[in-house]
């Protein structure tokens, strides 16, 4: 549809301004939620104070760790996986079941294994995030036509050359699709393991606010962690739809 | 006297080991001899599943020949893709992602040329192939025909003295074919190489070859050879010519055997027809 985006910014809106009503009629109450405009406001109060920069960059920076190992880890296991017929046969249904694994019931044997650090937060996000890079990606490598294939070995190209000029950017708008799953689930994997058992971070900080009934803190947290994701993510899409665009795919 | 042979297939036979746990072969071409002529126009025609791609990729090295022996300008192909061998295939090959200008550069990364004799040679392949507006164009912009004409002229640009085409107008209408042949005619004549034309449509390998191989039903054999005697500067009027009716006759009555036993085995064929029952659609004998 021509005016999609104009309609789905129109609904969002919408439930912005159905929420900031129901807040101010008292339809919702203050303890439960602080209208959006209060969020805002909140949220604008904390990152400028500086009292929660040390969580928020801790939480970021664990889930870019977590996404750029998912990324590379992901997309070179694909290209061999790729190559290896009896082991792609043999893993393919267990990717399939992947997700059905809760992987944060494994958080407490990572902390007996890394440490009560960063490391098994990071460990559970790259987890999270990994099969899904290495799904996506095997995706875009089944779908290099071997015409394609063929004219490179016709124009005398190497593996490394093949893989630099004919394979990687065919495959290249898979790898933003990875590349946007992946940085949801290491989200998700972090900011869920410090809810957990952590004592720093975004997630913790929701947490602790949560049970102090602390929403002027609490809330304004939720929105950074959407915004960052919705922002991150629709950056992606644009250059996604720039790729399929160009190909008459989108 | 005739022009000495630029590729030679002597004794040349394909098989392919059959999936499954019988560890059997399956022959799909050969024995085979050919000797292609110095910038000639061969085309080869035959029943479906005889083995004429197969028989492009021995020629191209994309694929060795189980017994035989391929040859190129007198060296053996064994597998090694030739230098001064072009192929254009019968799928889409150009890549959506480079423009059509990038797509036509790409045929020239390894040339060792100044970037003025590489902008020359793009912008000659782009006059030739009527692409010159839509040099910024990504391929998704183009129509199928467009499409292959880029890849045609990702080719050219190297200056191939082989041109392998594996029915590279398969997709297109009959009049953009008719159009696209004079093209095809057009460079060929442009470029002095030898042109190998693998095609299904008898009429296109009797407008555009001067020799037409005709193959049997796998495994693929050539079972005939007909000269069109056409001129060089021809174009596609000569459909309208009384011979071009004698040699699409010809080639027909040298396929209709093999066709029928090409549908016998793919189950198409009518159990109770016999071969007599099939009338030569589309041919003016």
């Amino acid at each position: 549809m021509k005016y999609a985006w104009v309609w789905r910014v129109g609904l969002l809106a919408a439930l912005v301004v159905l929420l900031e009503v129901l807040c101010a009629t008292g339809g919702i109450d203050r303890l439960t939620m602080q209208p959006p405009h209060r969020m805002a406001v909140d949220l604008w109060r904390i990152i400028t104070s500086g009292s929660l920069n040390a969580a928020i960059l801790r939480t970021l920076t664990n889930a870019a760790i977590a996404f750029v190992s998912a990324m590379l880890f992901g997309v070179v296991f694909a290209v061999l996986l790729h190559r290896a017929r009896f082991l792609r046969e043999t893993l393919d249904p267990l990717f399939a079941t992947y997700y059905a694994i809760p992987v944060f019931a494994f958080y407490p044997l990572m902390i007996v294994v890394f440490g009560l650090n960063d490391l098994p937060e990071i460990f559970i996000a790259f987890m999270l995030a990994v099969v899904s890079v290495v799904v996506t990606t095997l995706a875009g490598l089944d779908r290099v036509p071997r015409v394609l294939l063929k004219t490179a070995l016709v124009s005398r190209l190497g593996p490394v050359e093949t893989a630099r000029r004919i394979v990687l950017p065919f495959v290249a708008p898979f790898l933003l699709t990875a590349a946007r799953l992946a940085i949801a689930y290491a989200l998700i994997g972090v900011i869920g393991a410090e809810f957990i058992m952590s004592s720093n971070g975004m997630g913790y900080e929701i947490s602790f606010a949560y049970n102090n009934f602390d929403n002027a803190t609490m809330y304004p947290l939720i929105l950074l962690v959407i915004l960052t994701s919705v922002l991150v993510n629709a950056l992606l899409s644009y250059w996604e739809r720039i790729l399929l665009t160009q190909r008459g795919l989108s | 006297m005739s022009a000495p042979s630029q590729v030679s297939l002597r004794g040349v036979r394909k098989s392919f080991v059959r999936p499954g746990r019988d560890g059997g072969t399956t022959e799909v071409l050969g024995p085979l001899d050919l000797e292609l002529r110095h910038g000639e126009f061969f085309a080869v025609v035959g029943p479906s599943g005889c083995g004429k791609s197969t028989l492009l990729e021995l020629i191209a090295g994309l694929s060795t020949a189980t017994a035989g022996e391929v040859a190129f300008e007198g060296r053996p192909i064994n597998g090694r893709i030739p230098e001064g061998v072009g192929v254009v295939f019968q799928e889409d090959a150009s890549f959506p992602w480079l423009t059509v200008r990038d797509n036509i550069a790409f045929g020239l990364r390894k040339k060792q040329l100044s970037k003025a004799d590489k902008a020359a040679r793009i912008d000659a392949a782009l006059d030739m192939m009527g692409l010159a507006a839509f040099a910024n164009h990504h391929p998704a912009q183009l129509s199928g025909g467009m499409r292959q004409r880029v890849c045609i002229a990702r080719t050219l640009v190297t200056e191939p003295r082989l041109i392998l085409l594996d029915e590279p107008f398969g997709a297109l209408d009959q009049q953009t074919r008719l159009l696209m042949g004079d093209e095809l005619l057009n460079l060929w004549r442009k470029t002095g190489a030898t042109v190998f034309l693998i095609t299904h449509a008898l009429d296109e390998a009797a407008m555009l070859a001067d020799r037409i191989g005709v193959m049997s039903a796998r495994p693929g054999c050539l079972i005939d050879i007909v000269e069109t005697g056409w001129a060089r500067d021809r174009d596609s009027r000569v459909v309208q010519e009384d011979s071009f009716g004698v040699v699409t006759a010809r080639l027909w009555r040298s396929l209709r055997t093999e066709s029928m036993k090409s549908l016998g085995r793919s189950g198409l064929a009518p159990s109770g027809l016999a071969p007599s029952g099939l009338a030569p659609s589309g041919l003016a004998a």
